[in-house]
C-alpha cells in the first residue's frame, strides 16, 4: 500500500455550488465520489500529492428523480441503488443489468454510475445500455451546463470529453417510447462474477407489425477504446425482414465496426468472434 | 474531523482525512479485525459494513465515512459469545486460515440480518466479491445457509405464543 | 461419513478467528517499528555497475541495507546456496532484491525507493522454458540444468516394441500463483542481549532458523523463530518467508529498532515463487486389450532463476509421472532448467500437478487411440494391493485406488451423466456438455531417504500443575493442524481434547518437527506426537499403579514425574520404518511409505458462442487412510480442488520480458464462489499401519486430480483434446473454430 495519506489534500464542498467553485478554481483537483476506481490508484500511489475533490457531501447529487418521460440520476447514485429502484427497473432493465454486474456487491454500493462514465474504461460494463438507451450526461461547470448525449463523452481510454472544471451533476435517460420486442445485456467477463469484461454488449430491437425491423440499437464495450453504437447493423437492417442472408451480412459488419485488442484478460479474434455471435444470436431471437 | 461511529460508539480520529478507512480502523482504532489482502477493491478481506451494507475498507478515505454507521467483525460477538452465523461458521467450517474470514462474515451478515434467503445460489451471488483460497466455498455457503435457517428457527421461537401445559389428544382431521 | 462435534470438534482457533482476533503478523503491535521497502531489479539479467543514491533526499532519516551489510552470507541456504539474500554484483531476474530501506511512515519507505538508481549492464537472459530448451546445447546454456533424474524398470524400448499400440503425446502447464489472501509478512528485532527474533507468516520456522543462522553467523540459541496466525501458505510461504525475514532482520539489526515489512499484493505476486512450468511427452505402448507394457515419459521444468527447491520438485513429479497405474517396462527422465525469472517454488503438489495432468490426459487419448472406454482402462491397469510401482516399491497396504475410482463413478453417476451429456450434445442446446475422470496417487511424506534425513522431532509434555502441552514445529496453516494434534493427543491419553494445549511453532520452545509441507502432518509429525503421548502415558501410569483417570490423577502425576521442573518433556524422533528400503542414485525402492489415492469427476457445460465453461458438478473420492476430523479432511479436498479449477480454467500467469504483467488479483483470476460448483466429497478409509489410527496425507492429492478430468469433460463436450493450461474460452474458440466453420 503505497498511498501516502498525509501529502494527500482533500477538499470536501458542501453543496453543488461550492464543488462547482472549488473545481473551477483548481482543476488539477481529482473528483472522488465512490472511489473505486479512484481509490485503486491511490492505494498503488499513483496519486501521492495530487489534491482530490470529495464529491460525497453533496446531497443534491444523490437523487434519483422519476418523471413522465424518464429518470435523472444524480452523480452520487451508486450501482446498487439504481437496481433497488423499482421504476428504473421497470423501465430500464437493461441498465439494472449492468449495475448487477460492476464488480460484486460491495463494488455496488459505492460505485457510482456517473463515476463510472467519468472513469471511461473501454470496458465500462454500464456504457453499452447507456448507449442503446440514449443517455445524456448532465455536466457543470462556473460557466453554466451542458448535456453531452452517452454518444459524445467518451474521447477515448479513460478520456471524456468534459471540459477543464466541468463535473458531471446526473445521468438523464428517457424511457423507451415503445416497450421493445426484444431486448438483451450480456457481460462475457473474466470470470462469472467480479470481474472485468471482455465483451459486454446491450441491444434493444423493435419490430413493425410485419415483423420487419423498425429500429435496431446495439452496442458494445471492451472493443474498442470506447463504447461503440454498431450504427451500420442498425442501418443494414432497418426496415428489412431478418433473414438469414440478412442476419450473415450483419455479423460480418460487426468486425468492421470494432477494433478489438490482445491484451492480458482476451485476445482481438475472440472478440471479434463473440461480438458478432453476440449481435447474431440477438437477431436471430 | 467529527467522531465516527464504530460498532455503536462514536470515536473520535484526528488523522489525515484521505487516510483509508481501514486504516483507521486498523491503526487509529485498534481494530485489527479487518484485512488486507490486495488494496484493489478485488479480495474482499477488507469488508465492513457501512450504514448496513457491505463496503470495501481499502477504497474509502476515511472522511467519507463520517456521519455513517460503520460495523466491523468485532461487532459481532465474542469467542465466549459467538452470534448464530459465526457459531454456524465453526459448526460446519466456513473458516480455514480465517485471513477472508471477517470480510466474508461481514457480507453475510448483512445478507443474514437482512432476512436474505437460505438459496445457495443466491448466497453464493452475494459472497462472490469476498475471495477464499483455502475452502472452495462449500463449507462458507453451508454455514451461511445455517446461520439464515437457525435465525429464522430463533426468530419464530421468539414469536410462538405460549402453549397450554395440559396435555391433548390430537384431534381427528376431518375430510373436507 | 457422519459428522459430529465429537469425531470433528470445533476448530480450536476458530472462535478467535471468527472474532477477528487472531493476529496475523500485520496485527501485532510492535511499538517503535519501522516500515521497511524492497529496491528490485526492473531488468531479468544484468551486472550491477553502481548504486546511486540522490543526494537531495534525506536519507539519514532513513535505514538503508545492501548487500555489504550482511554479518554472515549472502545467502538463502536451502538445498544449494546459490541464491543471494540480496544480489550483489548481478541480478539474475527481474524483482531481484537489490536494497532495502526503512523509515517509520510506510509511504515515505516506498518513495524513497524512487531516490535509488541502479546502474545496470544488460546480459542475455533465457526468459521461457521453450528458450531454455532450445539453448540447453549451446554456449548460453551451460550449467542451465539445475537437476536430473532418471527411472527405469524393465526394458520400454522392447516394451514399446512388442506394444500393439504407440501412442505420443504432449501436454504443458504454466506457472501458478498461490494467491493466498494474506500476502507474505516479516518483523523482525533484536533483543537486548543480541539475540535476533523474527515473526511472521510462514510455514517452516525452522527453515527461516536456518537460514538467518547463515546470513548472521549466529549460533542456534541466538535466532528465535516465531510463527505468527498465517493466512494461507500451499507452499508459497514454504521457502520464500526464509528471503523476507533475511530482509526484516537485516534491516532490524542495523537500526536496531524492530522492523516490519508486509509485501502489497502486486510485489508479492510478481516477486515470490510460483509453481513450476513444465514440458511432459509420453510414448506409451499399449496391448490391444488395454494393458500397459511401455511407459516412457519426459518431464523438463522451469526452474526461474536460482535452484531453490527445484530438485525436490522435480524429483516428485519424476516419481509420479506414470500415474497409478501398473506397467512392467518404464523410462522417466526429467530436468529442471534455468531461466533468468523469479524462482518458482513449493505449491501444493509440487511437481506432481504437472506430470499427473500429463499422464491422465496420457490416458484418455490412449483410451481413444484404442477405442475403449477410458473407465476401462484405468481398471485394467490400476494399482491394487502387492503392485509394483515404476521405482519397484510393492504397494504392500493401504491402496484404495479402485476403491476410490468405483466409489468417485457411482457417486457421480458418472456413467449415467456422460450418456445424457452425449445425447444433450446432439441437440440444438445454447451449450455442449461434458463428465470426465480422472485417477491419481500421491505420497505421503518427504520422498525416499528424506524423512529419515528430516530426523523431525516432536514432544508432548506435562506441566506440574497437570497440564498437557503439544510441542511441535508445524504450522497451523487453515489446515487444522493444531486442532488434530490436540485429537491425537487427548486420544492417546484418553482425555478431553479441550484439555490439551498446542504451543505456538518458537524455535525458542518447540522442536524441529520438519516443514510444514509433503502432505506429512498428520502422518508423519501426528505419528510422532501419538508416540510421545504414549509414553508420558506409559510414565503416568507407572508412578499412579494405573492410568490416569481424572484431572486430580494428572495433577498427581504431574507432581511426580516434575518433582522441582516446570515441565517433563516427552520428545521423539523419527524413526525410518524397517520396511521402507530407498536408493537414492538408482532411484530405485520405496519412493513413499505409502500413497493417497484419489478419483475426481468434473460434470461441465461450454457455452457453444462464448466458449466459456461452467463447471457444474465436481465428485470426489479420496483415500486418505483415516481421518482424524473428517471436517476439515473435506475442506482440504474442497479448497484443493477449487485451486485445481482456477489453475484449470482461469489462472494465467502472463510473463513478458521476463516479469509478469498480470501481478493484480483483477488480472490474476481465482475463483469467486460464483465459479465454484458444489463440490461433493466421499471419504474413503484405507488405514495405513505406520499412520496415526491409520492416517496418511491428505492435503496435496486433491490438487493433482482435477485439471485432467477437467481436459477429459471438455473433450466430451466439444471433442478436443486441450493438452496444454489454462483452457480459456479464448483457446478452445481457436481450436474449435476453424474446425466448425469447415462443416
Amino acid at each position: 500500500m503505497r498511498g501516502d495519506a498525509a501529502r494527500t489534500e482533500i477538499v470536501r464542498p458542501r453543496s453543488a455550488a461550492e464543488a462547482v467553485s472549488a473545481y473551477g478554481q483548481r482543476p488539477e483537483l481529482l473528483p472522488l465520489a465512490g472511489g473505486t476506481d479512484v481509490m485503486v490508484g491511490w492505494n498503488a500511489g499513483l496519486g501521492n500529492g495530487r489534491p482530490m475533490l470529495d464529491l460525497s457531501r453533496i446531497r443534491e447529487w444523490t437523487r434519483i428523480v422519476v418523471g413522465p418521460g424518464g429518470v435523472r440520476i444524480g452523480a452520487l447514485v451508486t450501482h446498487s441503488r439504481i437496481q433497488e429502484h423499482a421504476k428504473v427497473a421497470a423501465r430500464l432493465p437493461l441498465l439494472v443489468a449492468a449495475c448487477a454486474e460492476v464488480g460484486g456487491v460491495a463494488i455496488q454500493n459505492r460505485g457510482t454510475l456517473a463515476g463510472n462514465v467519468a472513469n471511461a474504461s473501454p470496458a465500462g460494463d454500464t456504457f453499452p445500455p447507456l448507449a442503446v438507451y440514449e443517455a445524456v450526461v448532465l455536466a457543470v461547470s462556473p460557466s453554466g451546463r451542458r448535456a453531452v448525449p452517452l454518444a459524445a463523452i467518451f474521447a477515448g481510454v479513460k478520456k471524456t470529453t468534459l471540459q477543464p472544471a466541468e463535473l458531471i451533476e446526473a445521468i438523464e435517460v428517457k424511457w423507451p417510447a415503445r416497450r421493445p420486442a426484444r431486448q438483451m445485456f450480456r457481460k462475457i467477463g473474466t470470470r462469472a462474477a467480479q470481474a472485468l469484461s471482455k465483451v459486454v454488449a446491450a441491444g434493444l430491437l423493435w419490430t413493425r407489425r410485419d415483423g420487419r425491423v423498425d429500429e435496431l440499437r446495439f452496442a458494445i464495450g471492451s472493443v474498442a477504446p470506447t463504447v461503440r453504437r454498431l450504427h451500420r447493423v442498425e442501418d443494414l437492417v432497418r426496415g428489412e425482414r431478418l433473414t438469414r442472408g440478412l442476419l450473415e451480412r450483419a455479423e460480418a459488419l460487426v468486425a468492421e465496426e470494432i477494433a478489438p485488442i490482445d491484451d492480458v484478460r482476451s485476445t482481438a479474434a475472440y472478440r471479434r468472434h463473440v461480438a458478432g455471435a453476440l449481435l447474431r444470436q440477438f437477431l436471430t431471437g | 474531523m467529527p467522531r465516527l461511529h464504530v460498532n455503536g460508539k462514536a470515536r473520535a480520529y484526528d488523522g489525515p482525512a484521505a487516510k483509508r478507512l481501514l486504516d483507521v480502523l486498523r491503526e487509529d482504532l485498534g481494530l485489527t479485525g479487518t484485512k488486507e489482502g490486495c488494496g484493489e477493491g478485488e479480495c474482499g478481506a477488507c469488508t465492513v459494513l457501512l450504514d448496513r451494507r457491505p463496503v470495501n475498507s481499502c477504497l474509502i478515505p476515511v472522511c467519507q465515512a463520517e456521519g455513517q454507521k460503520i460495523e466491523t467483525v468485532e461487532s459481532l460477538g465474542s469467542p465466549e459469545r459467538l452470534n448464530v452465523l459465526q457459531e454456524a461458521f465453526l459448526t460446519e467450517g466456513g473458516a480455514q486460515c480465517g485471513i477472508c474470514t471477517p470480510g466474508m462474515l461481514m457480507t453475510a451478515w448483512s445478507w443474514v440480518r437482512g432476512g436474505g434467503s437460505d438459496s445457495p445460489e443466491a448466497i453464493r451471488r452475494v459472497l462472490a466479491g469476498n475471495l477464499c483460497r483455502c475452502t472452495g466455498y462449500q463449507h462458507i455457503v453451508n454455514s451461511v445457509v445455517r446461520a439464515v435457517r437457525e435465525r429464522r428457527r430463533g426468530r419464530a421461537a421468539a414469536k410462538a405464543p405460549r402453549k397450554a401445559t395440559t396435555a391433548r389428544a390430537p384431534r381427528k382431521r376431518r375430510k373436507a | 461419513m457422519a459428522r459430529s462435534r465429537r469425531t470433528s470438534p470445533p476448530r480450536r482457533e476458530g472462535p478467535e478467528k471468527l472474532c477477528g482476533r487472531l493476529q496475523y503478523v500485520d496485527d501485532h503491535p510492535l511499538p517503535g517499528a519501522l516500515f521497511g521497502a524492497t529496491l528490485r531489479s526492473t531488468i531479468p539479467r544484468g551486472r550491477i555497475l553502481g548504486i546511486d543514491f540522490d543526494s537531495a533526499f534525506p536519507w539519514s532519516e532513513f535505514v538503508v541495507v545492501t548487500a555489504r551489510d550482511i554479518p554472515g552470507r549472502n545467502v538463502v541456504a536451502l538445498i544449494e546456496d546459490d541464491q543471494p539474500l540480496l544480489a550483489d554484483g548481478e541480478v539474475r531476474h527481474a524483482m531481484e532484491p537489490v536494497a532495502l530501506v526503512a523509515h517509520e511512515d510506510r509511504a515515505r519507505a516506498y518513495e524513497a525507493l524512487s531516490h535509488v538508481h541502479v546502474r545496470y549492464e544488460p546480459l542475455p537472459a533465457v526468459l521461457t522454458l521453450d528458450e531454455a530448451m532450445a539453448a540447453e546445447k549451446t554456449p548460453a546454456g551451460a550449467g542451465s540444468v539445475f537437476k536430473s533424474f532418471l527411472i527405469e524398470k524393465g526394458d520400454v524400448e522392447a516394451g514399446l516394441a512388442g506394444a500393439d499400440r504407440v501412442l505420443e503425446g504432449e501436454y504443458r502447464v504454466p506457472h501458478q500463483e498461490q494467491a493466498y489472501i494474506e500476502n507474505n509478512g516479516m518483523a523482525a528485532w533484536v533483543e537486548e542481549d543480541g539475540t535476533l527474533v523474527v515473526l511472521g507468516s510462514l510455514q517452516c520456522p525452522y527453515y527461516v532458523h536456518k537460514a538467518l543462522k547463515a546470513a548472521f553467523a549466529l549460533p542456534d540459541d541466538r535466532v528465535r523463530v516465531i510463527q505468527a496466525a498465517t493466512g494461507g501458505g500451499f507452499g508459497g510461504k514454504e521457502e520464500y518467508p526464509s528471503l523476507i525475514a533475511g530482509h526484516a532482520a537485516l534491516l532490524a539489526w542495523k537500526a536496531r529498532r524492530p522492523v516490519k515489512i508486509v509485501y502489497d499484493r502486486t510485489e508479492d505476486m510478481a516477486a515470490t515463487t510460483k509453481r513450476h512450468p513444465a514440458v511432459v511427452r509420453h510414448r506409451t505402448g499399449v496391448t490391444r486389450d488395454g494393458r500397459l507394457v511401455a511407459q516412457d515419459v519426459e518431464v523438463v521444468m522451469d526452474g526461474g532463476a536460482y535452484v531453490t527447491l527445484s530438485p525436490v520438485v522435480l524429483s516428485r513429479g519424476t516419481l509420479h509421472a506414470t500415474g497409478p497405474y501398473e506397467c512392467e517396462n518404464v523410462r522417466v527422465r526429467s530436468r529442471v532448467l534455468r531461466t533468468h525469472t523469479p524462482p518458482n517454488g513449493a505449491f501444493r503438489g509440487f511437481g506432481a500437478p504437472q506430470t499427473l495432468f500429463a499422464a491422465e490426459l496420457h490416458m484418455e487419448q490412449l483410451a481413444e487411440a484404442l477405442g475403449v472406454d477410458s473407465l476401462t482402462l484405468r481398471r485394467r491397469n490400476a494399482f491394487s494391493k502387492g503392485s509394483v510401482t515404476a521405482t519397484g516399491q510393492v504397494l504392500g497396504e493401504s491402496v484404495g485406488a479402485r476403491t476410490s475410482l468405483e466409489r468417485c463413478v457411482k457417486r457421480s453417476g458418472f456413467l449415467k451423466k456422460r450418456a445424457d451429456n452425449a445425447r444433450w450434445n446432439r441437440g440444438k442446446n445454447k451449450t455442449w456438455r461434458g463428465i470426465g475422470l480422472a485417477l491419481v496417487h500421491h505420497g505421503a511424506g518427504f520422498t525416499g531417504s528424506g524423512e529419515t534425513y528430516l530426523a523431525s522431532r516432536a514432544a508432548v509434555s506435562l506441566t506440574r500443575d497437570g497440564g498437557i502441552r503439544v510441542l511441535a514445529a508445524s504450522t497451523e496453516i487453515g489446515q487444522g493442524t493444531n486442532t488434530m494434534f490436540a485429537q491425537i493427543v487427548a486420544a492417546a491419553l484418553g482425555v478431553a481434547v479441550d484439555d490439551i494445549v498446542v504451543e505456538t511453532p518458537d524455535t525458542g520452545r518447540v522442536p524441529n518437527s520438519g516443514p510444514t509441507v509433503a502432505s506429512r502432518t498428520c502422518m508423519i509429525v501426528g505419528g510422532l506426537l501419538q508416540r510421545a503421548a504414549g509414553q508420558l502415558l506409559d510414565e503416568a501410569r507407572r508412578v499412579l499403579g494405573g492410568a490416569p483417570a481424572t484431572r486430580q490423577a494428572w495433577k498427581k502425576a504431574a507432581r511426580s514425574l516434575c518433582g522441582a521442573e516446570d515441565e517433563r518433556r516427552f520428545e521423539v524422533e523419527y524413526q525410518t520404518p524397517a520396511e521402507i528400503r530407498w536408493d537414492d542414485k538408482t532411484y530405485k525402492g520405496d519412493a513413499y511409505g505409502v500413497y493417497s489415492y484419489g478419483a475426481v469427476a468434473v460434470d461441465l457445460e461450454v457455452d457453444r458462442l462464448t466458449y466459456e465453461v461452467k463447471v457444474r458438478r465436481v465428485t470426489a473420492a479420496q483415500d486418505i487412510g483415516k481421518a482424524i476430523h473428517p471436517l476439515f479432511v473435506e475442506g482440504q479436498i474442497m479448497g484443493g480442488t477449487t485451486q485445481a479449477l482456477g489453475w484449470a480454467l482461469h489462472e494465467n500467469v502472463i510473463y513478458e520480458g521476463g516479469y509478469m504483467r498480470n501481478a493484480q488479483l483483477t488480472n490474476y483470476i481465482i475463483p469467486t464462489s460464483l465459479d465454484t460448483p458444489p463440490l461433493d466429497v466421499d471419504i474413503v478409509e484405507e488405514p495405513y499401519s505406520r499412520g496415526p489410527r491409520g492416517a496418511k496425507g491428505v492435503g496435496e492429492l486433491p490438487m493433482d486430480v482435477p485439471a485432467p478430468a477437467i481436459a477429459a469433460a471438455i473433450h466430451q463436450a466439444i471433442g478436443l483434446w486441450m493438452t496444454s493450461l489454462p483452457i480459456l474460452p479464448e483457446r478452445l474458440y481457436e481450436a474449435h473454430a476453424p474446425a466448425a466453420r469447415q462443416r
